[in-house]
Formats: structure tokens, sequence, C-alpha cells
């Protein structure tokens, strides 16, 4: 059975993750380790007055307390946003500064002010709990609209009036204009409701430092250790690069909170380096809910004007995003370069305008969350998309078939220029599958039996492998968002592939060998993917933004093109033939139309033995390759969700929900499938469940799972996934993307949904069962009063 | 501190411990069997899940010393060969991801086949995992899992 692309191949890495065998970095142990707990701040604002230590440090147990007075006198620097975005009047971002250890400020609840390393997890923690900080209280805000109106706290001295930009994309005159002279307007105030990640390991490091080399080792729950590696190195001086060696072992989940660098991992090399000791921390769930970066928390009013054919002819936007008390790694390209560029949708568009305000409040710092951006892009889309369709009494996805882009390339006015898609293939058979002409009778079944049912659409674009770096360099990107690879042949003919890419949960070491196996027809077996550890593979820019397909399996096709280039000379040079007949399949190098054959193990091995290669080369068998994608990607799709709401219970059951995406070449289904499930889960949840919630004081009220509503399994539905494919043609494979789709369509196919159901548009994420109650009694208290 | 003693994967198994040591940490820490998770501090997510005597128990929500005496199975012990024929199910139904959960999903698993049936309806299934969390898979894969490996246990 072939292990190629498109083959359903069960996963190479499961085995380790069912026996109990996984390594995560919670689960390494040095000689030598001591253990880290963190004194964070209990007030969402407040200055600090002083810290007294004495009382923790006479502690059984106790290593060292380390306050953030000593972290920046060793020369530790500051944690910075890696992204520079420049306002609408030129002025470059307010960011303010961030130590990892909090010296006169702390400015969210769970900001870090000191870290204590002791000989025993309990230890550690109880002698946090006794260093005495004296904190001035001060006031603070946590709503980003009340963040900027006048006489709010001021959290950074460097943003005044807590504002970090002000920034616009598109055409504001002859938006307006347009929006003037249509003749239909839909208008709606949209908040996303702000969430919570939770990867279900909790993040951890252990840090150890070695005298003698005066080398640091870093184990860490990381989507990306080599940006890790270069950021504590080059912005925040724990050690230069080639002392420091960052391992992303096994890691339990990321969905975008393990791209950062957190205070927790400067903390814990540097207090490692202090103490001499391997320090481990691991993070609490109630830990984490504080500490994560947060997602999403736009709030937006928007304005969709459509001509008298119901063709759009102007979308403006004004967003106010919240992006919490710092600016964490990548939190300023979230609502603008991934979001406001992705505000076209599917649809051909002329005039679009967007303002984007970004601000500071007394939160957790909010960055990219699954989707990052492309959700709350869509949500606003879809959700107006749907609402037109009802005000002007025409079918919702004949309005959006009405619109959309229809031809190949399209330059969208907002930067992106969608390069193929076929957005009506994939309607058709979201509404085939789902049996959307069918719905009524469904509707009337569902009534008898006293249930309010509603069918909701949305369809989504999206844009990921985010590229190239000299494109996303001039946009103010510090990074550049290409991908390496390595191909390892060894003289059996067995090989090793070190990637960039970093797994965690996303099954690379099935569909990274199966690229491979499709290359040469060997078993992926005998394919080993290495990655995650910065001692083998040269670089990467790790997996975030759906861009391991679509980017780091580019740069392994493009290695494995120099293998077998030069894996096809050898044998044209033993075989005595001309090296364009060479052919290599089945695990078998042979002259085409001959019986001449060679087993790859033997071109392998030739390679290594050198004893008869072909004049002038080298010998061996290993190429690497560095993939800087052309364009971003593009997947798109329509997904239906179908609704049951309990109208005394205001309790939503979600009956159906379908997916038709468009991920262009699909490596394995079954792992393809695998990712839409979860991200529609994640989608769902947003909708139905999710919410960071804070009080007035700044208390993050969803602090555990006692409290904050994680989508259950009995919460949740089946789900119909199928595919309606075009080729990606900026990629050597095809590749679109599949990671963050489901969180990207799903919540306004849910919320469209109950909003027919209930026949009231006023619902707000998460639509639990007491708003959407509230929802249909406000309906009923109209009806009763006309 | 509490001396303790128990069997533990069919072994005989003691240690000194903290009065407050949770059985997870001694499993974890005091035995080196680290396939038994922590995913949070509330006894919510279940990714902790192991077996006293014969019964799913997340071992985030008991002391070590409250095992004293007991027959603890993780998932290190589960299979009696190769695999389990739930640990199988999941990697024939692709019901894992990033495996972090997973452990604790199948002790649980195994569990509820030993009090339900082999014979699983997808509604029992998802109304039995209440217990456990998974930010992965969606559950999809998971139920469908779970109803396989139930089949063929």
């Amino acid at each position: 059975m072939s292990e190629g692309i498109g083959a359903r191949v069960l996963r190479k890495e499961d085995k380790r993750f069912i026996t109990g065998n996984g390594k995560y970095t919670d689960d390494v142990r040095n000689d030598n380790q001591c253990y880290a707990a963190f004194v964070r701040s209990p007030h969402a604002h407040a200055r600090i007055n002083g810290i007294d230590k004495s009382a923790a440090e006479a502690m059984a147990g106790v290593e060292a307390v380390l306050d953030g007075h000593q972290l920046t006198g060793d020369g530790i620097g500051n944690i910075i946003c890696g992204w520079a975005i420049t306002s609408k009047d030129g002025t470059p971002m307010n960011m303010g500064a961030w130590s990892a250890l909090a010296t006169e400020f702390v400015r969210y609840v769970g900001d870090a002010v000191a870290i204590v390393v002791a000989d025993s997890p309990a230890n550690a923690k109880s002698a946090a709990e006794a260093v005495n900080v004296d904190y001035k209280v001060l006031p603070s805000v946590t709503a980003p609209e009340k963040a900027l109106e006048s006489g709010a706290p001021q959290i950074h001295p460097e943003a005044a009036g807590n504002l970090i930009y002000d920034w616009e994309i598109g055409e504001k005159d002859a938006t307006e204009a347009a929006i003037a002279g249509a003749a239909y307007v839909c208008e709606m105030d949209i908040t996303n409701n702000r969430v919570a990640p939770n990867p279900m390991e909790p993040r951890s490091a252990v840090a150890t430092y070695d005298t003698s080399e005066d080398h640091y080792t870093l184990y860490t729950t990381s989507q990306n250790p080599h940006v890790a590696r270069l950021v504590l190195s080059a912005f925040y001086q724990v050690a230069p690069e080639h002392k420091l060696r960052v391992i992303a072992p096994d890691v339990g989940g990321g969905f975008g909170a393990k791209i950062y660098i957190y205070p927790e991992e400067i903390a814990c090399l540097w207090a490692s380096m202090k103490t001499r000791c391997s320090v481990k921390w691991t993070s609490d769930r109630s830990e984490a809910f504080l500490t994560d970066a947060h997602g999403r928390d736009h709030v937006s009013t928007a304005k969709m004007g459509f001509d008298a054919d119901n063709k759009i002819v102007g979308f403006q936007i004004d967003t106010i995003a919240n992006l919490g008390a710092y600016m964490s790694l990548f939190s300023s390209a979230v609502p603008t370069y991934l979001y406001a560029t992705l505000l076209s949708g599917q649809y051909d568009i002329s005039n679009i305008h967007c303002n984007v305000r970004t601000v500071y409040t007394n939160t957790t710092p909010v960055d990219a969350y699954r989707g990052a951006g492309r959700p709350e892009a869509c949500y606003l889309i879809e959700r107006m998309m749907e609402t037109a369709a009802r005000e002007l009494g025409v079918d919702a996805g004949e309005l959006r078939r009405n619109n959309f882009v229809q031809e190949f390339p399209h330059q969208t006015p907002v930067i992106m220029a969608y390069d193929a898609g076929d957005f009506g293939a994939n309607l058709d058979a979201a509404k085939a599958a789902a049996d959307y002409d069918g719905f009524e009778a469904r509707r009337s079944e569902a009534a008898s039996r006293g249930k309010l049912r509603g069918i909701g659409m949305s369809s989504y674009i999206e844009a990921c492998g985010i590229a190239p770096s000299a494109a996303v360099g001039s946009l103010g990107a510090g990074v550049g968002l290409w991908e390496s690879a390595e191909v390892r042949v060894n003289p059996v003919g067995t090989i090793e592939v070190l990637t960039g890419s970093h797994a965690h949960g996303q099954g690379h070491e099935t569909t990274f060998a199966q690229v491979v196996s499709d290359r040469f027809g060997l078993p992926t077996d005998n394919v080993q993917i290495v990655h995650g550890d910065t001692d083998k593979v040269q670089f990467g820019m790790g997996t975030y933004g759906s861009r391991s397909g679509a980017v780091g399996m580019s740069a392994i096709v493009k290695a494995l093109d120099k293998v077998e280039a030069k894996a096809k000379k050898i044998a044209a040079h033993l075989l005595e033939a001309d090296e364009g007949d060479i052919v290599i399949e089945n695990g078998e190098v042979k002259v085409a139309g001959t019986d001449k054959t060679l087993g790859w193990h033997e071109v392998c091995l030739g390679a290594y033995t050198a004893h008869n290669l072909p004049e002038g080369m080298e010998p061996g068998l290993k190429e690497g390759a560095f993939y800087d994608p052309a364009n971003f990607t593009f997947p798109a799709g329509t997904y239906i969700c179908e609704v049951e709401v309990d109208p005394d219970t205001g309790t939503t059951e979600i009956v159906q929900f379908v997916a038709s995406d468009d991920f262009g070449t699909i490596i394995n289904p079954m792992i393809v499938e695998g990712q839409v499930h979860g991200g529609i889960a994640q989608g769902v949840g947003q909708a139905l469940l999710e919410q960071a919630v804070y009080d007035d004081s700044g208390q993050l009220l969803t602090g555990s799972y006692m409290d904050y509503a994680m989508p259950r399994a009995d919460d949740l539905p089946n789900y119909k996934v199928s595919h309606e494919s075009t080729i990606c043609p900026n990629n050597p494979l095809g590749i679109k993307g599949c990671g963050e789709a489901g969180a990207i369509g799903s919540p306004p196919a849910v919320i469209n949904a109950i909003t027919d159901a209930i026949g009231n548009n006023d619902l707000s994420m998460p639509a639990t069962p007491a708003k959407v109650w509230a929802a249909i009694q406000a309906v009923a208290t109209k009806e009763a009063a006309e | 501190m509490a001396s303790v003693s128990m069997t533990m994967n069919g072994k005989a198994v003691s240690g000194e411990v903290e009065d407050r040591t949770l059985l997870v940490q001694f499993i974890r820490e005091n035995l080196r069997l680290t396939g038994t998770h922590v995913g949070c501090d509330t006894s919510q997510c279940g990714a902790c899940v192991v077996h006293i005597d014969g019964k799913a128990v997340k071992s985030c929500t008991m002391l070590a010393a409250q095992a004293d005496g007991c027959d603890v199975t993780t998932i290190e012990g589960l299979a009696d060969g190769d695999l389990h024929p739930m640990q199988l199910a999941f990697k024939e139904n692709h019901g894992l991801q990033c495996g972090f959960c997973t452990p604790g999903m199948i002790m649980a698993a195994v569990d509820m086949v030993n009090r339900k049936g082999k014979d699983l309806d997808e509604k029992t299934v998802r109304t039995e995992l209440e217990g456990n969390i998974c930010r992965c898979t969606g559950y999809h894969n998971i139920v469908k899992a779970i109803q396989d490996g139930a089949s063929k246990m």
C-alpha cells in the first residue's frame, strides 16, 4: 500500500504517546534538579514599594529568591514585540518596557515579581508565598474601549492614553463615498470575545547552566525553539546563541500560546546561572490562565454597503484591539497584517477601509491564538453577510455567491493577492452535505417538539505560510518567515530529515515522512523526522500560522530535489547511463526502458564508500535547503452549522456541523480531518462556551477549569468534513495549510445558526444559555408590545 | 513523612513521602512513571487518570498515602502484551494529536468499558467523557476510538 502523498497513513509517533512514553518538558529531570516558583502580582495595577525576601530565604530547601532589580542588574534585557507597526501619522508604535521580573510597577494579575528556587516544587511554592511585596494599589482598566477614555489609568509611560498605535489600511474616502452611495448598508457592532488557548500541557521550562563550558541548555514547551534561542540571545542577552541550546521535546499542544518567549524561560535560565542548579518550572493551570497569552479581544463597528444588485460596494471597519498589559512577541501583527488584510473575505470588494487602534489594559498579554486575526476578520464579514441576507430577504448562500471572487489571481484592496480557489465549489459541497435545501422541513419537525431550529453559514478565507520574508520585513516583521530542512541519507539508504518546523500534535513525523516516501518509494518506517533541538537542526522558524506544510515541507522538497539529483548522477555513473534516463521509484534506481537497476541502498552506499563516484564529486549524500515562499497560501471553504435551541432553557445543541475546505494538496487526509475537527471544536468553544472574564478590579474570574468553560465531549457534535481542492500555485506540493481553518470558519456559522433559530440577531459570543434565553425573551417581549 | 507501599503495574513499590504528596506526584516523581500527566489543578481535565483496585481515579485527587496497600495501574502497565486494544484503537482511529491527554483518556475509556460494557453508543461515550478534556481532537475521533476499542476488549 502506498504511503506517499494522499495516503491515509497511521501516525508513526502514536506508539510513544499511547503507551505513556512521550517525553514532555516536565518529564525531564536533571542531576541537581531544583524547582522554581514565581511570586506574582495579586493586583491588576500597583507600584512596588519594596520586596522583603528575608522570610522566604530562610525557609527549608530554598536556594535563592531573585527579583527584578537583580535581573536587570545582570543585564538581562526587556521582552520585546518583534513586529514594528507604524501609526497612520507616521509615528512608531508606543511599546512599553517589559522586564521578565517587574521592578517598579506590576500591570496585571499574574505579573511576575520574583523567582524562588528550592529543592522541591512544594518548598518553592511555600517560599514564594512568604515573599512580602509591599504594593501601592493603583487604578486599573481591563476593557479596551475604556482604556482609551480620557482619565483612564495610564499603564505605560511610553504609551500616552494607553494607545499603542492607530493604524489604517485601505482607502478611507473612497470607501466612505461608496457606502454613502449604497442602496443598502448593513451596520453592526461586533465584539470578538477574549479566550484562553489552553493547550493541555501547561508551559514548562528546565534550564541548566554548565559552569565549565559557560553553556546553557533549555528544555521548553516551544513551538519554535530556534526563534526562542534567537530572541533569548539577541534581545534578552541571556546567553550568546552558540552558548545556548534550546530543546522543545514532545510538546502537548500549542495553538499559538507556545510561540512566545515568556518571562519564565528567561528567569529560569538566569536563575540556573545564579544558583548553579538545574531549574525547573512547570505552570499550574491557574498560572496558565493568568500568564499564557490570551487570544482575540476585539471591539469593532462596521458598515457594509450593497448596491441594488446586492453587490458589496464598500466595507468600513473601526476596531479596537486589546493587547493586554505588555506587547507579546507577535501581538502587534495580529490585529493588523493578520486581520485587516483578510477583510475582503471571499468577496470581490473594491473599497475597504479599516482603522485599528491597539491599547494597553491591565490584563494578560494578548497574542496569536489559533487563527490569529483571521477569525476576527471572518467573524465580522460572515456575521454581516448573514445579517445582510436576512435584511435584504435573500438566501444567505446566494448573497455570498453573488459576491464571490471568481477569477484568480485576485488582488484585494487590502494587500492580499488570492492565488487560487473555487469558492462556489465549496459552497455547493457544503450545502449538499448539509441538505441545506431540506432545512425548512427539519425546522418544522423540530418546532413540533418545541425546539427552535436554525441554520447558519460561514464562507471563510484565511492566509497561511506568512511570506515572503522580504515582504513581511517591509511591513515591520523582525524575522524572515522561510523554513529550512536537511535530508541526510544514510549509507544503508534510510533517511533522516531535520526540519525547522516543530510538531506539537500535527503529526509531522508521519506526513513529512510521507513526502520522502513519495519521492523515493521507500516505506515511511525508513524515514526519521528530527526536529525541536537547536543542536541538531541548524535553524528554523517553527510552527504557527499553518506554515509547516506550505513552508516546512517545501523546504524538505527542495532538499529532496538536490538529493535526487546527486543520487541520479551517481547511479548514471555506476550504470553507465545518461543521467536523464535514471528514474527512482519503489526503492529502486533504474535506467528507463532497460532492465538495468540498482537498489536505492546500493546507490547510497556508493555515495559513502566513494570508491566509484563521478569525477570531482564529493562523497556523501546529504543536502540542505532554505525555502522562502513567494506568497501566502489561501485556504478557504464553507461551513454550515445547524442548531436546536431549547426555548425554556436557552440551551443550544449543535445537531449538525458540515465543513467543506480547500486546502490544496492533502498529504494525509486522516490528519487533515483531525486538524479540522480540532479547529472547529475551538471555534465552537469560542462561540458557545469560552470567555476570559475580568472583574472591575482586574481579577481574572475564569482562572481554572471550574470557571472557564472548556468544551467537553458532550458539548460538541460529530463533524462532516470534506474537501474541494484547488492546487496552490506558489509552492512545490500545492499545499495551502489546514491547521487553523476550523477555528476561523466556525464561530460565525454557529452564531448565525443560533440567531436564525431564535429570531434575534442581537447575540454575542459566547452564546451561553443565559444569553440565548435572554435574547429569546427580548423577542417575546417585543412581540407582546406590538 | 509517611511510608507508603502499593502494587504498581504488578510490582511491589514503596517510598517515603511527605504527607501532602499527591498520588500523581508519587507516580511521576518517586517512581518516574511519567506517562501519567498533570493538566490542571482542580481535578477537571483527567490527564492523570489511573486505575486503583480496578477503578478509574484521578491521581491528582488523592494522596499517595491513601493509595497505601492498593493495586495501581498506570498507562505504562495497561497492556498485557504490546498494546491494549484500547491503545491500538486510539492509534487506528487517530484519537490523539499532541498525546498529552491520551493516557488519561485511554485509562478512563477502559474503565468506561468495564462499567458500561463493550457496546457503547456515542451519547454514552460523550457523557462518560465529561471528566476528560482534550484540546486537539474535538473529541470526534476519541469517541470513535473508544467505541472501536470497546468492541475489541
